[in-house]
Parts: structure tokens; C-alpha cells; sequence
């Protein structure tokens, strides 16, 4: 039959011949014995949709079919599927809503098809919405928008039981929260609108019932405890049968009302709150508050304020314990550094030791922790103990590690982990230039009297200290265990010289160590009245030396020599190693038998202060090497002395100490002095590239500058402002004192 | 700024008429001040000047004072010095005479002593006494690079200078120089520093003052010293 012939199918007969394929679909759906279609049965179907459509008016129908075909959703909804759904409740209505959703889908995918011809012209040429969504469209306007809210109320009762450990129906849930999606038709605004901002604030209500309960009965532990549990299982559901993107919404609900609500009354919970875990080392339940509480906004800061405080506390309780320690201690000890304090500098790197690890393992290595502890240290590590400020503890500590006698018993890798910490205990004192002005002197002693225990350890930390400080920092300590390399070479030169010229030999085995004025801590020079026989000594150094450099000056520090004399007693001679000032002292005796304080101190030439240390350390100490009179334990200056010929010790070498002066007086001075002259050329560089500048922002920017040494006081730096105007550096502004000019 | 010879119109420009003004002033000063004052200027100087060296020197001031009946550590006679801008405490040079006598308008003892108390209100204009205050200072300053007044003269100086309009802050300060250790000394930078604290701070609350700003040290410890003992 060719297209002219075609006989024109009337609409009702049309429609009629659809309507049988419709009812056949509905019975199918309906679960009634009905045959699938067949390919010709889909074929009719189409091509009278097509033939309906293509027909010349007035026969083309595609608007009513159009209408029809929308229709027969309607109808069947109205009849047959709403019924079937408003007599049932809960889930039960889930689930026929389930299948009726189902059926729908497959009932618009099949008229669809056998409309499909509409889909082609008609619907482009009009500009009409598409089968596919006249029905789903259809779905969403009769059965959804009267059912939503029922449907929703009935999920969330069902996510409410399971939140209360019941079994509950997942693939269900999860189906009917797939209508939600799909009859948004692309859009999530049906999902989100109608379903999950009620299941969001219900979620909330549940949780802040709990959590108000929970915070009341619980300890923080249990309450943490509760929480991660519930965090997890609510993923969990999110997975199983929410939509994805619920997943952060619903946490941060969670969240909100477990934690950010009740967070601060959690903290500080007064057995079991985050001092009391810090306090019981409870590792595991600060991990677990760490992670809790990172997921709020700002839910850090509490904690790491509270660790804080637990760490200062703990820092300041050693520093009292050594105080008190110390001021147990006899009156004459009070000045010196001794056993407690060391001891304290050891808690003092242990303590750091355990809270880094609680910073590194509990608290993930945060910086906010990491900020804390340093503010915590920067507090109790500023603080002096008995006297003595923490530079010089940490400074003594050091000597005590690299000296021989020291640590022999810990092993290198020991001693190096340990040289390491201090080296970042450091790092929290503001007065490092304290700490290196110590550091200098007493390695100036060990390097001189030969008292360090390992090369390698020195130039080990000079090195960390490098690293952490700044080349300038360890500069001139460097050049100083330089100059004993040197100075040993300089000595092997110095004997062949010897060796090569007899007649300049002084007699005595002479070794001298030249120092570069500059690397070295001060020294004053006395100028002691050598014995004969070490002013050969001199001499002959001075003619080599002279031929080495000419364009050098050497001043010889006699108070850091050491001399080794045999002294000739009745019982045995003995070696003796006495300090150059000792050594002196006792030659006297070579020429008279008994010489009273004042002879020699003219003889020796030396101040009191001197003179009395050296005859006590010959005279009243461990080994009595000359007779006093009167034999009292202190020098005076009317006593005299003699030499002990009935002197002996077991040993045939024994070693006579002389203390050392307290230099710490001198340190505090001098870096004091040092300070001015920083804080000076800080300001004078500041005002030559600023111009002009306002007193606070001076300030600010010469305590910037200078934080790397020291912390300089305001009051300093104003009396060192002054001074400078006072010297035509500065001046102040004619119109605004506040100012300052620099004045070229 | 033009020229008043270029106007062609009768309005003149204000500031072109007080300067010219100005000047004929000065013209008619001088020209008053022409011989017979100068004259009489000179032989009063001569009156009093030591004959030698040709200066007024602290005899021939104490006998100026009395006969302009002011007692010669009177503020006025600092005032006097300052109006002939004299370098040297206790000498008047011919100059500064001159200089200062021209501009008084006096001539004889009894002009002089009349026109004191002109003088002093003219100075103790706040305009002028900025200017006068710091000239006290130099004025103390006898050695030749000395740049700082001991404590003694300083407490001196400041009851005389001062006294009659900051007598409350400057009997405290006085009292806390006196009872202090830290300064032996005052200088310029110092001394400037109490007049604004003067000026600028509530007396005797001090509610004001603020010691991060950059006051001179020794008005922080003058704070702190006034604090602490009022508390």
C-alpha cells in the first residue's frame, strides 16, 4: 500500500487500538497473566502512533496524542496507584511506593517508545517538554507531591530507630531515596529541599539530645569515645543509603552539636578533661581528642591552650623544685653552679623530649602545637634558677658534656642525641648571647688546660650551633679551636728552631700556645715577676716568633699557664703540677727559707685577690705543700710561710688546683656592655635607611633585629635612643617629639 | 609673592601692608634709635661695662639689678638676657646691649626698669616661651662642648623658669632629682622633654601619660617614682 492509498485512521479508532496496548502494559504491571508484547504488537503500535501523526489535516493528531499520552498516566496514577498507596503506612507504604516508582518507570519507558514519533517533530517543533519527562513529570506532581512528606517523615523515623541500634531495611531506605534523586530529573532540589533538611535538623535534635546527656553522665574519655563511634557509623549510613553529597552536611551537624557544642565544657572536664589526660599521659584519648576535635571550626585552640598551660606548669614546678633544692645548700655554694641545677637542665630536655612527642604522635605534628610548646618552654626557660640565668645552666651543662671527667660514661651516639637537644633548648632563651659569651669562656678553659674530653664533640656542636644560630654566633669559637691546631703546629716549629740553635735553649721544656687576641674571651694581663728561669723562656719564644711574623704583638697571659716542678721533700721528690702563679710562689722558697705574705706579694708582684688564692691552694687546701703561721684556714695578711719539707702523698705526680675566679660577674658585664654597642648600630642602621620613624616602630624594628641575640628592654633601648641624640645621630622632630630624624 | 610696586589697584594686599608696615617700623626704630639714643645706649653700657674688657660682667650686673631695683636671680633679668640673645651667662657685650636695648626702646635706667614688665608678659606669650625656655638651658651651658647642666642648677633654673606657671609639677620633679641616683646631669633633649610633660600631661593624676611613647627616660622614672610613692 503506498502512502496516497493509506486509508486515515480516525482518533477514537486510533485511540482505541492504543488504548488495548495500554491496558495490556497496565496488566503486566499489575502482575496479572498478560503476554509480553511482541516485536509486530510494537510494531502496530508504533506505526499507528506514526501514521496518526503524519496524516494531513485535520487528521493529524499529534497534539491530542500529545494530551493522550499524558493522560493515560494520570488516569492510571488516579485510579489504580494512589489508592494503592494511601492505604498504607510506614513502611509498608515505602515499599509500595518502591514499586510503584518501579512500574512507573516502566510503564513511561514503554509508551514513550510507542509514542516515540511525537518525540521526533511534534515535541522539537513546539518546543515541548519530552515524553520521558511528561511522564516522570507526571509521577512527581500526583503521587510525590502529595506523598513527600509522609515518605520523609517515615524514612527519618526509620534512620531514628536504627540510630538506636535496631535492624533496619538499608536497600529500602536506599531506594526510596533514589525517587527523591530521579524525580528531581537532574536537579538535586527535590532531595535536598524535601528530604534532607528535615533529616539534617531532625539528625541535630537526635545528637543534641544525646550529647546533653551524655555530657552530664560521662567522662571526656567515654564522651570522646561515643563520639567517634557515632561519627562513624553516621558515614556509614551515608554509604549505605544516603546520597553522597550528604556526607559533609550531615558530619558537620554531628559535629556541631557533639562536640563544638559541649566542647569547651568537654575540655575542661574536672577529672577526665584534657589536663587530667595530659597530666595521666593518656595517649591514647588525646590522639582521639585531636582528631575529634580538628574537624570543628577552631577546635584546636582550646586544646593546644590548654596544653599550653599544662606544660608551662609543669616546667615551672621544676624550676621551683631546683630552687628550692638550691636553697638547701650551704651559703659559700650559693654562686656556683652545681649538681641540683644540672640536674634541672636534664628534667628541662626530658620534659621537652616527652611533649614533642606528644606533639609529634598525639597532636599529628600541628603547628598550633608545635607554637605552643615553644611558647610554653619560652616561659620557664627564661627563668633563672638559684641565681644563676638559664643561659649559663645550659652553658655549664655543655662544659660538663665535653669535658674529661665528664659523660665517659655515655657513648658518643649518646653524647651527640644530647648536645642535639640542648642545641634546641636554645632556641627558647632569649638571652643567647649570654649563653655564647658563657659558652666562650668555659670553652677557652677546657681547650687550654687541655680538659676537653673529645675533638670531635666540640667541633660536633660548634656545628649545631652554626646551623641554628648563625655563622656569626659560632665564628669566633671556631677560632679558637682553629688557634690549638695551630698553636701545635707553631710548637713543632718552635722546637726544631730550638733544636737548631743550642745556645737558645732556655733550659726548660717550654711549650706556648698563641692565641688570636680576638677569637679569645679577655684576659688580663698581670705583670707578674717571673722566676729567672722562666724569663729565659720568654725571650727565647720572643726571637722565634720574631722570626715568623714581624708585624705581631704578644702579650703574655701568665694566669693561664700550668707548670710541671719537682719539688724536693724529705720523704720522696714529687712531680707537681701547679699553675705558672703557683709555680712562682714556690720558686720563691729556692732562694729563702720562710717569707711572709707581703714579701711575696711584692716579690711576685700581684694583687691581693690573687696572692691569697694561690697560698691558699699551696696551704690550706687538700695537699700543704708550704706551712702557714699561724695554721689557721684562711690567708691573712700578716701570716707567714715556709716551705713543707716533710711534704708527701702516695702518688709520685699529683696535680694542686687552683680555682678559678668567678667569672660570672665579668660575663654579665661584659655582655651588657656588648648589648649597648648592638642596640646602638641596630638604631643608627634602622634611622640611616628609614630617614625618619616613629619611637614605637623604632623600637619594634630594633627588638626584630636584635631577637636573634637577646631581648633588649624598652628602657634600654630609649636610654640608648637618648644617648645617640645626645651624640648628633638623631634628633627628635621638630613637630612631633614622637619622632625621630636621623641626622646625616 | 608679588611685589607691592607692581599694584596698580587701591586694595592692598594684606600681607604685603604688614610687611611693609613692618619695616617702617624697623626704619623708624632705627631711625628713632639714631644718635642721641644710640649715644645714650652706649654710654649706659660703658656705665656699667668693666673697663678692661669692655663687657658688662657679673659686678656690673648686680649693680645694674639694683638699680632697676630686681634682684639679680630675678627671671627677669634672664628674660633681659635672653632679648639681647647673650651667649655668655653672666656678660653683656656692646652688641648685645645694643641689640637688646634697641629693641626694649629703652635708653636709661628708668625706661629699662619700666618696660620689665612689658618684657616679661611678651616672653611668657606661649609664641615666645618655647624659644625663651630652651634659651635658658644654652644660656646655663658655660663650658665650651658642655652639653648638660648638673642637678643642683638644673632644680634652679627650672623653679626659676617655671615655677610661677607649673609650680606643682616642678616642686615634684625638683624633689625626685633630688632623692634619685640614675642622673647626674640634665640635658637639652631632657630638659625640652618636662616642658611638653608640663604642657601636655594631666597634673597631678598623670592619667595621661603614657611611657611607650617617646618620652625621656628620666620622665618614665619620674612617673613611676610619683606613682609609686602616691599609691
Amino acid at each position: 500500500m503506498t502512502m496516497n492509498e493509506r486509508k486515515t485512521i480516525d482518533l477514537e479508532q486510533g485511540w482505541e487500538f492504543m488504548q488495548k496496548g495500554i491496558t495490556k502494559l497496565k496488566n503486566i504491571l499489575e502482575g496479572l497473566p498478560e503476554p509480553q508484547f511482541s516485536s509486530e504488537d510494537y510494531m502496530m503500535l508504533y506505526t499507528t502512533i506514526y501514521n496518526m501523526c503524519t496524516q494531513k489535516p485535520p487528521h493529524d493528531y499529534s497534539q491530542q496524542l500529545y494530551d493522550k499520552y499524558r493522560e493515560s498516566f494520570e488516569e492510571y496514577i488516579t485510579t489504580t496507584v494512589l489508592p494503592s498507596l494511601r492505604e498504607k503506612h510506614d513502611e509498608f507504604m515505602l515499599r509500595e511506593l518502591v514499586k510503584r516508582w518501579s512500574n512507573h518507570k516502566v510503564m513511561v519507558r514503554w509508551l514513550s517508545r510507542f509514542f516515540h514519533y511525537l518525540d521526533r517533530y511534534f515535541i522539537a517543533r513546539r518546543s515541548l517538554p519530552a515524553l520521558n519527562e511528561v511522564g516522570l513529570t507526571c509521577f512527581r506532581d500526583l503521587v510525590y507531591q502529595e506523598l513527600y512528606s509522609k515518605v520523609r517523615d517515615a524514612v527519618i523515623s526509620l534512620i531514628d530507630q536504627e540510630r538506636e541500634g535496631e535492624q533496619i531495611d538499608r536497600a529500602l531506605l536506599k531506594n526510596v531515596l533514589d525517587i527523591f534523586v530521579e524525580i528531581g530529573m537532574g536537579q538535586m532540589e527535590q532531595y535536598e529541599n524535601d528530604f534532607e533538611a528535615a533529616m539534617l535538623k531532625d539528625t541535630a535534635a537526635y545528637y543534641s539530645r544525646k550529647a546533653s546527656n551524655w555530657i552530664l553522665e560521662d567522662s571526656c574519655p567515654d564522651y570522646m569515645l561515643k563520639a567517634e563511634e557515632c561519627l562513624k557509623r553516621e558515614k556509614d549510613r551515608v554509604s549505605h543509603y544516603l546520597h553522597s553529597s550528604s556526607e559533609p552536611k550531615l558530619l558537620e551537624k554531628v559535629q556541631n552539636e557533639l562536640l563544638s557544642v559541649f566542647a569547651n565544657q568537654l575540655l575542661e572536664k574536672e577529672h577526665s578533661g584534657c589536663h587530667a589526660l595530659l597530666r595521666d599521659d593518656k595517649v591514647d584519648d588525646l590522639s582521639r581528642m585531636y582528631r575529634l576535635f580538628s574537624k570543628i571550626p577552631r577546635g584546636l585552640e582550646p586544646v593546644s591552650n590548654i596544653f599550653k598551660q599544662h606544660v608551662t606548669a609543669e616546667g615551672t614546678a621544676l624550676v621551683k623544685q631546683a630552687e628550692d633544692a638550691a636553697s638547701n645548700k650551704k651559703a659559700d655554694k650559693r654562686d656556683v653552679v652545681g649538681l641540683q641545677e644540672q640536674v634541672f637542665v636534664r628534667k628541662v630536655i626530658e620534659l621537652h623530649d616527652k611533649y614533642l612527642a606528644y606533639v609529634n604522635d598525639c597532636f599529628n605534628n600541628h603547628t598550633l602545637f608545635h607554637k605552643a610548646l615553644k611558647e610554653a618552654f619560652e616561659v620557664f626557660c627564661n627563668k633563672g634558677v638559684a641565681g644563676s640565668s638559664s643561659a649559663e645552666l645550659l652553658a655549664t651543662f655543655c662544659d660538663n658534656i665535653l669535658k674529661k671527667g665528664g659523660s665517659e660514661k655515655l657513648s658518643d651516639e649518646a653524647i651527640e642525641e644530647t648536645l642535639e637537644k640542648v642545641v634546641k633548648l636554645l632556641a627558647y632563651i632569649s638571652d643567647k648571647d649570654l649563653f655564647a659569651e658563657f659558652y666562650r669562656k668555659k670553652l677557652a678553659r677546657r681547650l687550654l688546660f687541655d680538659k676537653s674530653a673529645n675533638d670531635d664533640h666540640e667541633r660536633s656542636i660548634l656545628t649545631k650551633l652554626k646551623q641554628q644560630c648563625g655563622g656569626q654566633f659560632t665564628s669566633k669559637m671556631e677560632g679558637m679551636v682553629t688557634d690549638l691546631t695551630l698553636a701545635r703546629e707553631n710548637q713543632t716549629h718552635f722546637e726544631e728552631y730550638l733544636s737548631n740553635n743550642p745556645n737558645a735553649n732556655p733550659g726548660i721544656d717550654l711549650t706556648v700556645t698563641v692565641l688570636t687576641t680576638g677569637f679569645w674571651p679577655s684576659y688580663k694581663s698581670f705583670d707578674l715577676n717571673l722566676p729567672a728561669e722562666m724569663v729565659k723562656c720568654v725571650e727565647v719564644f720572643r726571637e722565634f716568633y720574631q722570626t715568623k711574623t714581624k708585624h705581631r704583638k704578644l702579650t703574655w697571659i701568665y694566669s693561664l699557664g700550668t707548670c710541671n716542678i719537682n719539688g724536693k721533700f724529705e720523704p720522696k721528690t714529687m712531680e707537681l703540677i701547679v699553675t705558672t702563679y703557683q709555680a712562682s710562689a714556690l720558686l720563691l722558697f729556692n732562694a729563702s727559707d720562710r717569707l711572709s705574705y707581703s714579701e711575696i706579694m711584692t716579690q711576685l708582684n700581684l694583687t691581693d685577690d690573687d696572692v691569697v688564692r694561690l697560698l691558699h691552694s699551696l696551704s690550706c687546701a687538700k695537699y700543704k705543700i708550704l706551712n702557714k703561721e699561724p695554721n689557721t684556714k684562711t690567708i691573712s695578711p700578716t701570716d707567714y710561710f715556709e716551705f713543707n719539707s716533710k711534704f708527701t702523698d702516695k702518688m709520685r705526680r699529683i696535680k694542686i688546683p687552683l680555682p678559678p675566679v668567678d667569672e660570672k660577674k665579668k660575663v654579665i658585664e661584659d655582655v651588657d656592655k656588648d648589648r649597648r654597642y648592638a642596640i646602638d648600630a641596630s638604631i643608627v642602621r634602622i634611622m640611616k635607611s628609614r630617614k625618619v620613624l616613629g619611637h614605637q616602630q623604632l623600637v619594634m624594628e630594633c627588638v626584630e633585629q636584635l631577637g636573634r641575640m637577646f631581648k633588649p628592654d624598652f628602657k634600654a633601648i630609649k636610654k640608648r635612643i637618648e644617648d645617640l641624640i645626645t651624640r648628633d645621630y638623631l634628633e627628635r622632630d621638630k613637630d612631633n617629639p614622637n619622632t625621630f630624624r636621623y641626622l646625616a | 609673592m608679588r611685589r607691592s610696586s607692581t599694584r596698580k589697584t587701591g586694595q592692598s594686599n594684606s600681607a604685603a601692608s604688614v610687611n611693609s608696615s613692618a619695616t617702617d617700623l624697623f626704619r623708624s626704630a632705627s631711625s628713632k634709635a639714631t644718635s642721641k639714643e644710640l649715644e645714650r645706649i652706649d654710654q649706659l653700657f660703658y656705665s656699667y661695662a668693666n673697663r678692661s674688657s669692655n663687657l658688662i660682667d657679673p659686678e656690673g650686673i648686680e649693680v645694674l639689678c639694683s638699680d632697676v631695683e630686681v634682684d639679680h636671680t630675678d627671671v627677669r633679668i634672664l628674660m633681659l638676657a635672653w632679648k639681647m640673645k647673650a651667649e655668655k651667662q653672666g656678660y653683656f657685650t656692646l652688641e648685645e646691649w645694643r641689640r637688646g636695648l634697641k629693641a626694649l626702646r629703652t635708653d636709661t635706667v628708668s625706661k629699662l626698669k619700666k618696660a620689665l614688665p612689658e618684657l616679661e608678659k611678651e616672653v611668657r606669650r606661649p609664641s615666645n616661651f618655647v624659644d625663651f625656655y630652651s634659651y635658658a638651658f644654652r644660656y646655663c651651658l658655660t663650658e665650651e662642648k658642655q652639653k648638660s647642666i648638673d642637678i643642683e642648677s638644673i632644680c634652679e633654673l627650672l623653679d626659676l623658669v617655671l615655677g610661677s606657671q607649673f609650680q606643682a609639677q616642678v616642686d615634684s620633679f625638683v624633689e625626685y632629682l633630688k632623692t634619685q641616683n640614675d642622673y647626674k646631669v640634665v640635658n637639652m633633649d631632657q630638659w625640652m622633654g618636662f616642658f611638653r610633660f608640663c604642657n601636655e600631661i594631666s597634673f597631678p593624676d598623670l592619667r595621661n601619660y603614657d611611657p611607650e611613647l617617646a618620652w625621656p627616660l628620666i620622665l618614665d622614672n619620674f612617673v613611676e617614682w610619683r606613682r609609686a610613692k602616691h599609691s
